[in-house]
């Protein structure tokens, strides 16, 4: 069902948090690596829990994580601004890549 | 990443175990299981290090202790030790979701509305009219998700890195849709029927999840609109109040919450049909969803052949002279199992295993064979379904971009001291 109308990603981010019910205040122990580039990465929490970055490491490379952001802004419609995909790469390359890739 | 440097050490030790085909390199591994969700220990290839760091036992409301994949949206696979009976409880059946907007609905709220281009007339029910207007009936059949046991592969793909999982086996009740569907009247037209539940995406811009069946399959006297599980109304987390259950065919079809149905004269074109739970064509001897066949890949239609042993843990230790008991389930997509034989000499021979009570041809069977054991040394216990039509398990991975159709033969690691 198509209900959600979401004008900015401020607001999306305490929706998203709303509608997750019961596993919310666990949600939140979900931490990701303090490194450059981390409150970029945050944006991801608009729409799903960071967990689902560190259940996909480390075995993607620079192409994978890259192919992975495109599709979360293409196919998904993730509000990333083009600025902000290649930090939001990079982090993820560095911080949850294949080790080989760094 | 806490387990990473065990993990890769492990996971060197099985690839050399695999590749040497002796069975001298086995001794060091006793120490496998303990971690939550460990397919290594179950005799797979590992999940990826990451995935077997973050996950943990969390119960989510009305539900007993399953392994946390993710939080939001909700994806909780169910552990072994319920796969020890041929129906899976409801409280640990495993919950799937793409999109984190689930509502909760209230059974008198809900309705279902019925429409589309290639019905005579549109329609609505409420459930008590589902429940009053229609014949009940039942069915026992396997939810599979299509990506169980994605975190198996390798090289790894990404995706929700399942473990063995996601899966459950329970007795489903509820109308027929064909029923629902001749109220409605379809249309000669018709092609395919699409199904839409009551879950959304946070973004506008987000494809809803929406799925759709060929006519035929919709028509099928075994898909259903199903309002309880093993006796007791849908759990919120699968599907509450009614569901689509499409026996035989994975779970991306089974859509939850259901809440509305279209016959249609075209292909629907949704990212979820046209993009995502795709295969390579000509991989797998699956059926085609002949409307959905694009040049280079089809939709993923029906399960494949599989079994789980869920007796053993690699790197156990058997006192000789006591038995290795192997138990588990097998399961295929509605030919029904002709036989589960078991191997401990890497393949070279096979027994057959004593087959459990046959709950229907789309339910989990169980098996057992009790193995004497005469002499110390390392044992590779391994077991093999094969369905009446005579498909079996594959030997090696059949790789594919989305981690789809995993049955690769387990092989459980064991030592007679």
């Amino acid at each position: 069902m198509k209900t959600a109308r979401i004008p900015s990603l401020a607001t999306a981010g305490v929706l998203a948090w709303a509608l997750a019910g019961a596993a919310t205040a666990q949600e939140s122990k979900v931490v990701l690596k303090d490194a450059p580039g981390r409150d970029k990465a945050m944006q991801c929490v608009a729409c799903h829990s960071v967990d689902y970055i560190q259940m996909n490491s480390a075995f993607l490379d620079k192409a994978g994580w890259t192919a992975s952001a495109n599709k979360m802004i293409n196919a998904f419609g993730a509000p990333i601004a083009k600025e902000d995909v290649e930090p939001i790469v990079n982090y993820l390359v560095q911080n949850y890549g294949k080790p080989a890739a760094k | 990443m806490k387990n990473s440097v065990v993990s890769e050490s492990r996971r060197r030790l099985l690839a050399g175990m695999a590749g040497a085909g002796t069975l001298a390199a086995v001794a060091p591994l006793r120490a496998m299981a303990g971690e939550v969700g460990s397919t290594g220990a179950l005799g797979f290839a590992e999940i990826p290090d990451g995935a077997l760091a973050e996950q943990l036992l969390y119960a989510l409301p009305g539900k007993v202790p399953l392994i946390k994949k993710t939080y939001r949206p909700p994806n909780f696979e169910t552990p072994i030790e319920y796969f020890r009976t041929p129906i899976t409880p409801n409280n640990a059946f495993f919950v799937r979701y793409h999109l984190a907007g689930i509502p909760e609905i209230k059974a008198a709220d809900w309705k279902l509305a019925v429409g589309g281009d290639s019905v005579g007339q549109e329609l609505a029910f409420t459930l008590d009219q589902l429940k009053k207007d229609f014949e009940a009936v039942e069915v026992t059949a396997v939810c599979q998700c299509s990506g169980n046991r994605r975190g198996l592969f390798e090289p790894h793909v990404p995706g929700v890195e399942w473990g063995v999982g996601a899966m459950g086996n329970a007795v489903w009740r509820g109308v027929r849709l064909k029923d629902i569907l001749a109220k409605a009247g379809v249309k000669g037209d018709a092609l395919e029927v699409v199904f839409d539940g009551a879950d959304h995406a946070v973004m506008d811009k987000t494809p809803d999840f929406v799925k759709s069946l060929p006519v035929e399959v919709a028509l099928d006297e075994n898909t259903l609109v199903a309002f309880e599980m093993n006796g007791q109304p849908l759990p919120h987390w699968n599907g509450f109040p009614a569901r689509l259950v499409v026996p035989g065919w994975t779970g991306t079809y089974w859509i939850k919450q259901l809440v509305s149905i279209r016959v249609i004269s075209k292909p629907e074109g949704n990212f979820w049909m046209s993009t995502a739970y795709r295969v390579p064509r000509g991989k797998f001897k699956t059926p085609s969803f002949k409307s959905q066949v694009a040049t280079a890949n089809e939709p993923i239609t029906t399960m494949v052949v599989n079994s789980l042993i869920t007796s053993l843990q690699s790197g156990a230790q058997i006192a000789r002279g006591k038995p290795i008991e192997v138990k588990g389930i097998a399961w295929d997509s509605g030919a029904g199992l002709a036989s589960v034989e078991v191997s401990t000499d890497l393949g070279t021979s096979w027994q057959r295993a004593k087959l459990g009570r046959d709950l229907g041809r789309f339910s989990f069977r169980e098996f057992a064979l009790s193995i004497p054991t005469r002499e110390r040394g390392s044992v590779v216990v391994m077991a093999r379904a094969t369905s009446r039509t005579g498909e079996t398990q594959v030997e090696q991975l059949i790789h594919n971009p989305a981690g789809y159709h995993h049955n690769v033969i387990q092989r459980l690691y064991l030592e007679v001291v």
